[in-house]
């Protein structure tokens, strides 16, 4: 019977589909022509002027004669050392961006699966109304909500005298101005780009495969890891790459709740910008955590198995 | 105890969703806080001064005139070009498909730190050293948006059932028609939440913005500045008044939506 | 296949086949060597058909027979890689959907959820500028009995209201052909039986021309005054629907449209009103008229209901077919009738299907019986043909 011949041409229309091979018309959704180059061209255009073109502007940057500045110009003399120089100098905010980064986002995903499996599962007919609440306090500015954050963690507020009251902190202790309040506020700040994904991704499992593990003698903790962890999976890559990127790059929170011992990479490379008008420098740098990113987000991602959310 | 385990994770799931408002609420308050000091940051007493007297700082309002202007512009321009990206994407046939996916995904991909400081070496390679300011803000804050735009716009339509048009045309409606009568309004709320989205990270960015801003002052940069020496408390009342304007449109859009659905009951 | 298409030429029709350009039936749809090709899949291969005026006319198939394929090119959605269609004497082969005075009901209804009912059914009359939009609506809601639900939207009905929409919005353009794509699909079984009667109601009603699409044979029948079996792009065999199953030309008709024993026979006479096939030994004659092989072999067909069962060694029916030896294997009662499976000698399970009228007894399994049938109900087809082809599975309702 031809039956499974027959119904593939009529179901193209799935989008995720790649583009069919040229002796093949175009399925029946996608029309041929000149119409999708001009809808495309403004917006590809665009991306491609002001962020592949600046991208390797950056590269030359980063490969710019040190001894130039940005009122004499530089010269290109390939200068690689550019490189060296700055991984002897800024290692270290290098690396604890990359620690702080992980740490967020292995609170965010705690705290995210959390929250994103309530709405999913158990919030019923308040399911929107809680993804809305999610999505709510994250429309008010970063800066704003990080200054309250600031406030909430100050030295004679409520959380730090009762932490010290309950002796978790010492009498003179502080969250203020240490790694902790750092990574808190990272948290807080990237966790809807957790939850988000999560959800999407726990929305989608059926609910009938849970109750049929449970039926198939697994017990609810083995359920979970055997049935809902593997099925969210897509989610949580998503979800951590999203928290774990962005936190990397952030300064805000390591400047306004940190001290300079909690200096971060991007706080690093801005002020090499603006201050010390060390363009080369400033060009490794970046160059250099971009690599970093793209790097370990391929082997997380080959790892993870889930290559095709690239 | 059983009605305890049963609700566990819904209880612990309010509760961190409890934690995300905990900023906000004190922003709420301290929009009506009466401050013995500027630098010393705690609650001494209630006022409606911060509210009624929104400008006293005129830098403030300044600058969040120009984030603005600045996020309304990029939220037009971005979702225009956004949009009709999404469409060529779904609906049309073109070479190079998956270079364009990865043009489009990787904006959303890199550090805004990165993003800021290529943006930055472009404009200085390029001369344009001198003239940072509204329109390379402008400039990047669409380059940033664009990727948000495509993605959504693209979501919503491709989960849009193609044979609604083809039954518009089924019914005497023209190509012309079957868009404007059928395929817009469908796909309308995902523009829209495409161009809120684009207005927030807009009005919202600091990292990118920070480095191509030249002289000029954004809200966010603004803050950024007083942050070190001092805030004046009608910060708070712009951030209230942004989480009630957000609150307003998600909630609104909510109800909307659960009237229109409401089944027959 | 080639085969399949010989066996949809020998059907009576008023043009002869091979030529396209050959004058349509005056005033009805009608295709001719019509192909429509995917890449390399084809999936409707030079299809003919005529669809007279106000007729009723079913395309049954399994899935991927072409028919969604051929009722999307009479609506326009497709248009076919080579071939013509006609409608009323006008070639719509290229004409777009809105330029063609069809209509359709989509198999998910593909209502407007942005549209509220009213909406949705005056859309194709503020289309083509019509006038007194308003009071026709009012009408034609009223006629499917929806009136009251004018200002709801679609998600608000339930899944029958939605399929009498679907069936307003097409039908009040008044189209000269209605296509109805597995409308029923969505409903459950009692409310399809009730869409059924009415749907064939409306369509008495109005006159119109309507073709209907469908996996369910049984649906087919009850509806349509003529059902086209389609299978593998091809039309398999046509006619009403009591022909059909009575007479099938092809094992996948006799298959499809209901059950059939098909048992391998070799021809031994052929006279001017009868064949002789010897079955395993045993000679039975089957009508000329109901011999569809001009081969030396053939599968002798015979229905279930049509087989007798008895006592081995009694007379069961003097003029028929009768065959002696068989064992019953398998007995399945269902309340109206009891179902046999029966092994004869020469190894095959032969179904019978004995209605509970209390005459015989209910045999149990184990029993040595004899079947029998008379000569007129049986048929022969090609050998060439799988026995298997069309066979159901589990039926998919």
């Amino acid at each position: 019977m031809t039956s499974t011949a027959g119904v593939a041409p009529l179901a193209e229309t799935d989008v995720t589909q790649p583009s069919a091979p040229d002796d093949v018309p175009p399925p029946s959704g996608r029309k041929r022509g000149r119409i999708g180059y001009l809808l495309l061209l403004p917006g590809l255009a665009w991306l491609a002027v002001f962020f592949v073109v600046p991208f390797y502007s950056l590269l030359a940057t980063s490969l710019f004669d040190p001894s130039g500045s940005d009122t004499r110009g530089y010269d290109m003399t390939y200068h690689v050392a550019n490189y060296w120089n700055v991984l002897q100098d800024y290692w270290q905010p290098l690396l604890r961006s990359l620690w702080y980064g992980a740490l967020a986002t292995a609170f965010c995903l705690v705290l995210g699966y959390v929250l994103a499996y309530a709405i999913a599962f158990k919030a019923g007919r308040w399911k929107n109304l809680m993804l809305v609440l999610v999505i709510a306090p994250f429309f008010t500015s970063f800066l704003v909500r990080t200054l309250s954050w600031k406030l909430i963690l100050a030295d004679d507020g409520f959380v730090v005298n009762t932490l010290q009251f309950l002796h978790v902190l010492g009498d003179d202790g502080r969250l203020l101005a240490t790694p902790v309040a750092v990574v808190a506020g990272l948290t807080y700040n990237f966790l809807p780009f957790m939850v988000l994904p999560l959800f999407a991704s726990l929305d989608k499992i059926d609910g009938r495969l849970i109750e049929a593990a449970s039926d198939l003698y697994a017990n609810p903790v083995v359920g979970f890891f055997k049935v809902t962890w593997p099925l969210s999976l897509p989610g949580v890559v998503s979800g951590t790459l999203l928290t774990f990127i962005p936190s990397v790059g952030d300064y805000i929170n390591a400047q306004l709740l940190g001290s300079p011992n909690q200096r971060m990479v991007g706080s690093v490379i801005q002020s090499l910008f603006t201050d010390a008008n060390d363009y080369p420098a400033a060009g490794a740098l970046s160059v250099i955590l971009m690599a970093i990113i793209v790097a370990m987000v391929l082997v997380y991602v080959r790892r993870a198995g889930t290559e095709e959310l690239l | 105890m059983a009605w305890l385990r049963r609700n566990l994770v819904l209880i612990l799931g309010i509760a961190v969703l409890v934690y995300t408002f905990v900023p906000i609420f004190v922003v709420v308050l301290m929009s009506f806080n009466d401050p013995a000091s500027r630098l010393i940051y705690s609650f001494d007493g209630f006022t409606l001064h911060n509210w009624l007297n929104l400008c006293e700082d005129p830098s403030m309002c300044s600058a969040l005139g120009r984030s603005v202007q600045i996020g309304l512009l990029s939220t037009v321009v971005s979702t225009i070009l956004g949009t009709m990206a999404a469409f060529a994407l779904v609906r049309h046939d073109f070479r190079g498909r998956s270079a364009t996916n990865l043009l489009i995904f990787l904006p959303m991909a890199a550090p805004e730190i990165v993003l800021g400081s290529s943006l930055l070496a472009l404009f200085v390679g390029a001369g344009f050293a001198g003239q940072l300011g509204f329109w390379t803000i402008l400039i990047a804050h669409i380059m940033f948006c664009l990727s948000f735009v495509v993605v959504t716009v693209r979501a919503r339509l491709a989960g849009l059932d193609d044979t609604l048009e083809q039954a518009a045309m089924d019914l005497y409606a023209t190509p012309q028609q079957t868009f404007w009568r059928v395929t817009f309004p469908l796909v309308f709320p995902g523009i829209l939440g495409a161009a809120l989205l684009s207005f927030s990270l807009s009005f919202d960015d600091f990292i990118v913005t920070n480095l191509n801003a030249g002289q000029t002052t954004t809200f966010p940069m603004y803050v950024w500045g007083v942050a070190q020496r001092g805030v004046p408390m009608q910060v708070n009342v712009v951030g209230t008044i942004m989480f009630l304007i957000s609150v307003v449109i998600v909630v609104g859009g909510e109800v909307v939506s659960r009237r229109r659905s409401r089944a027959l009951a | 296949m080639s085969q399949a298409a010989e066996t949809t030429r020998g059907h009576e029709r008023p043009a002869p086949p091979g030529e396209p350009s050959a004058a349509p039936s005056s005033d009805g749809l009608s295709l001719r060597a019509v192909t429509k090709s995917f890449g390399g899949f084809h999936a409707v291969r030079s299809l003919d058909l005529d669809v007279p005026r106000g007729s009723f006319i079913a395309l049954l198939g399994p899935s991927g027979c072409g028919k969604t394929t051929t009722l999307r090119m009479v609506a326009g959605l497709e248009v076919p890689t080579s071939g013509t269609i006609t409608l009323a004497g006008q070639d719509i082969t290229r004409l777009k959907p809105y330029q063609r005075p069809v209509n359709t009901v989509f198999q998910s209804y593909a209502l407007f959820p942005h549209l509220d009912i009213f909406e949705n059914v005056a859309f194709g009359l503020r289309r083509r500028k019509a006038k007194d939009v308003d009071a026709t609506v009012r009408q034609m809601l009223d006629l499917v009995e929806l009136g009251s639900q004018a200002r709801k939207r679609p998600a608000q009905l339930s899944g029958g209201q939605q399929q009498r929409v679907a069936l307003a919005r097409a039908l009040i353009n008044n189209p000269e052909v209605l296509l109805l794509d597995e409308p029923l699909g969505a409903l459950d079984l009692k409310l399809r039986r009730s869409m059924q009667v009415e749907i064939k109601r409306i369509q008495t009603d109005v006159g119109r021309t309507f073709v209907h699409v469908t996996h369910d044979q049984e649906e087919a029948m009850t509806m349509a005054d003529t059902v086209a079996v389609m299978n593998a792009g091809v039309i398999e065999q046509m006619g009403a629907p009591a022909e059909l199953y009575e007479n099938p030309r092809s094992t996948f008709v006799a298959n499809f449209l209901g059950q059939s024993n098909l048992i391998a026979g070799r021809v031994v006479s052929r006279s001017a009103d009868v064949v002789t096939v010897d079955m395993h030994g045993i000679q039975v004659s089957v009508p000329a008229a109901r011999s569809h092989t001009d081969g030396d072999g053939g599968w002798v067909g015979i229905r279930p209901e049509k087989v007798l069962i008895g006592e081995a060694g009694s007379q069961l029916d003097a003029p028929g077919n009768t065959i002696p030896g068989g064992v019953v294997s398998d007995v399945s009662f269902v309340g109206v009738s009891t179902q046999y499976l029966v092994r004869m000698p020469w190894g095959q399970e032969l179904q019978v299907f004995s209605q509970n009228t209390g005459r015989t007894r209910i045999f149990e399994t184990g029993d040595q019986v004899e079947l029998s049938w008379r000569p007129e109900y049986a048929f022969l087809l090609d050998a060439a043909q799988d026995a298997s082809a069309g066979a159901q599975r589990a039926d998919s309702d």
